[in-house]
């Protein structure tokens, strides 16, 4: 109770059993296919729909861990995080486009305005092949990323100045106005010679160059999936840190009371901007993956489905809750993109019986089924506001009440 | 005469054409414990909502320890409608947010319970904690702050223990009974290390045996805090045992002040919450 971190062996097991995870995720991707044919290699291969549900899914992860820290933690109901997506993403695309691709890019329009690229200045001090130019593609990448945060928190921060001093509903819908006036702008004409317009952002560095090669350009280790998660999980790491620090409680204290937590001497406009640029500055990491997962940028495709896609997800995992919202966001990308997808197309059985309802989009219609049966049964979602360490906590704890209760 | 502490000056609330709050002055000197009564909807709690800035009152001032802390003059549309005295006195706009007044030492209680009430007990405390700590987000983050961090909770349990709360240290503040979630209050109040508390109907909802032990655990905690204690009260016994002064408010206006002797006989006061005998 005194000290802040309750047990470091136990976090100490979980770091043990994530880094193992994350190799055996490298092995099985890069040696997938070399199991012997059948359901092993089909589930393991490179091209399974396994590492593209983990690279979404832990994209997802991050962005809705951020929207969690600012609905469920703060208790502010925004709803522009597909907003902060975008600028994220498009912030990662034009840093990164290297050089002699952007003609290609922005041919429509005659060029680009800006003729140079993260990956590519770092490459001039280190050197472009070899150890120098993976030293340069992981710095430039990296400085993109953390660009594309400060560009979303940005925004965040002059949005929230009007903003945040409105209250549930009337904030939610401010936000996704902004967020819609944004997906506007960015496919404006005027700005094309930095977004392209309505045009898609493509050639920059996605998770797959980060597969390591060799000379003859085989891939050796494959990382296109391990790198999605290292990101994802240092941004939560840093989240889940955030939420225990004293700030955390503060924002904790503002869901809970408004009032009580201003007589407690906590500076609510202060505390409500910093929670929305910090989830908004994850928002823009997550966009940036998702510009690397997607491989190409679109501002239309940050619709405002795609936020009410990310509240779902917070709502299954939970309210309140991290390890819910990561594992609801798996799960729900899980379904969506692979288990759920032969809803999709007509299935004929051997006797020539034709499954009815099956057709194209029946998977939507399933899913809305699901979100009420959520909405209406399981409010808390599947953790509640609880973590998983709780739970592990809980099962320990009950013998011993048992006992002190004889 | 001691030093003093809370000085409210010409407080003025209108809401609409409502005057809640009509001319209010009062002083609370060191070390006091002084109590504001009046019949419901006298106007205590809004007086109190000034003074801790959850409203910017219409006209008047709060000085804290001589130094000005509110003060407003009618603005915007009330310029027309002010229906209260002393216009054009108070020329200063000065509206802190509470978090600023509780920094500087103001510690207040909910008239009906306003605990974080999904957190622990200890959180509870600690969050008061936060306000005074030396640190940014970026070092409570990467826990730079650890040795700031370990003061605020090692004064975080100094607390819970003074105020033997500290086998609830764990419990959901929600779930406790009624009695120490109104402790659990003032415990969260007291860890903002306050100079002056002010306690908004503490006895609300009590029996009288619980009244009886908060007379003495407000009485304790002023002399251990070196506290003053300006509250608004409804039980007689309570409020005439332990302040030392009272005032009395009746419809937005200041009708009695002194001691509880002189309040107790006072024919205003008993006009007030008795009503007159229309045949006399």
């Amino acid at each position: 109770m005194i000290k802040q971190e309750k047990n470091h062996k136990s976090s100490f097991i979980a770091a043990i059993i994530l880094v193992a995870f994350l190799i055996i995720l490298t092995l099985l991707e890069t040696f997938g296919s070399q199991f012997p044919e059948g359901f092993l290699r089909k589930t393991f291969s490179s091209t399974s729909m396994l590492y593209t549900v983990l690279k979404k899914g832990a994209t997802y992860a991050l962005v809705t861990v951020s929207m969690n820290l600012l609905n469920g933690f703060t208790g502010l109901f925004s709803l522009g995080q597909a907003g902060f997506m975008l600028l994220g993403a498009y912030t990662y695309g034009i840093l990164t486009i290297p050089s002699a691709a952007r003609d290609d890019v922005y041919y429509l329009h005659g060029g680009s305005a800006i003729n140079f690229s993260t990956q590519e200045i770092f490459g001039s001090l280190f050197g472009n092949s070899g150890v120098g130019g993976a030293v340069s593609l992981i710095l430039g990448v990296l400085i993109a990323i953390i660009c594309a945060g400060l560009v979303a928190a940005f925004f965040a921060y002059l949005i929230g100045l009007p903003v945040l001093r409105l209250k549930s509903d009337y904030l939610a819908i401010a936000t996704l106005g902004f967020a819609e006036i944004i997906r506007a702008v960015f496919q404006w004409d005027k700005l094309a010679p930095i977004t392209n317009g309505a045009n898609m952002l493509k050639s920059y560095p996605t998770f797959s160059s980060f597969n390591i090669t060799n000379s003859n350009g085989d891939v050796i280790l494959r990382l296109s999936t391990v790198v999605p998660f290292l990101i994802a999980g240092v941004c939560i790491w840093i989240i889940v840190l955030l939420i225990n620090s004293s700030y955390g409680r503060a924002f904790k204290a503002i869901r809970e009371d408004e009032t009580a937590a201003e007589a407690m001497g906590i500076n609510l406009a202060k505390h409500k901007r910093l929670s929305f640029c910090i989830s908004s500055f994850f928002a823009g990491v997550g966009g940036a993956m998702l510009a690397m997962y997607a491989s190409t940028v679109q501002a239309k495709t940050f619709t405002s489905a795609m936020t009410y896609e990310l509240l779902l997800i917070v709502v299954i995992g939970g309210i309140g809750s991290v390890s819910g919202s990561c594992i609801a966001s798996f799960l729900y990308i899980a379904c969506s993109e692979w288990w759920l997808r032969f809803l999709d197309n007509e299935i004929i059985l051997s006797n020539g019986f034709k499954v009815p309802l099956l057709r194209n989009s029946f998977r939507m219609v399933v899913f809305s089924v699901v979100i009420m049966i959520i909405v209406l049964f399981f409010r808390r979602g599947i953790m509640g506001n609880k973590e998983l360490p709780d739970l592990f906590k809980r099962r320990r704890k009950k013998p011993e009440q048992q006992e002190a209760a004889k | 005469m001691s030093n003093c502490v809370l000085k409210v000056m010409n407080l003025t609330m209108q809401f609409g054409g409502v005057v809640a709050v009509d001319n209010l002055s009062f002083e609370v000197n060191e070390g006091e414990i002084v109590a504001l009564i009046g019949p419901n909807g006298a106007g205590k709690t809004t007086a109190f909502n000034c003074i801790t800035g959850v409203y910017a009152p219409t006209n008047g001032r709060v000085e804290f320890y001589g130094t000005t802390m509110v003060e407003n003059h009618p603005k915007g549309k009330m310029r027309k409608q002010y229906a209260g005295e002393n216009n054009g006195t108070y020329l200063r706009s000065i509206e802190p947010t509470p978090d600023k007044i509780t920094n500087l030492g103001i510690a207040r209680t909910f008239q009906n319970i306003r605990l974080f009430s999904q957190l622990s007990v200890f959180d509870n405390v600690l969050i008061a904690k936060h306000m005074r700590a030396k640190q940014n987000f970026l070092s409570a983050t990467f826990r730079i702050n650890h040795a700031e961090e370990k003061r605020m909770r090692e004064e975080t349990y100094a607390i819970l223990e003074e105020q033997d709360l500290v086998k609830y240290a764990e419990d959901i503040a929600g779930s406790l009974p009624y009695g120490l979630q109104r402790h659990l209050e003032i415990a969260r109040a007291l860890a903002t290390d306050p100079k002056l508390l002010l306690l908004d109907e503490p006895a609300a909802g009590m029996n009288p045996q619980e009244t009886a032990e908060l007379t003495g655990f407000i009485g304790q905690i002023r002399k251990s805090h070196n506290l003053t204690i300006f509250m608004i009260e409804h039980h007689m016994d309570l409020v005439m045992r332990i302040s030392e002064r009272i005032y009395v408010l009746d419809f937005g206006k200041l009708i009695a002040q002194g001691t509880p002797t002189e309040i107790q006989n006072d024919p205003r006061v008993i006009e007030a919450y008795l009503g007159v005998d229309e045949d006399a």
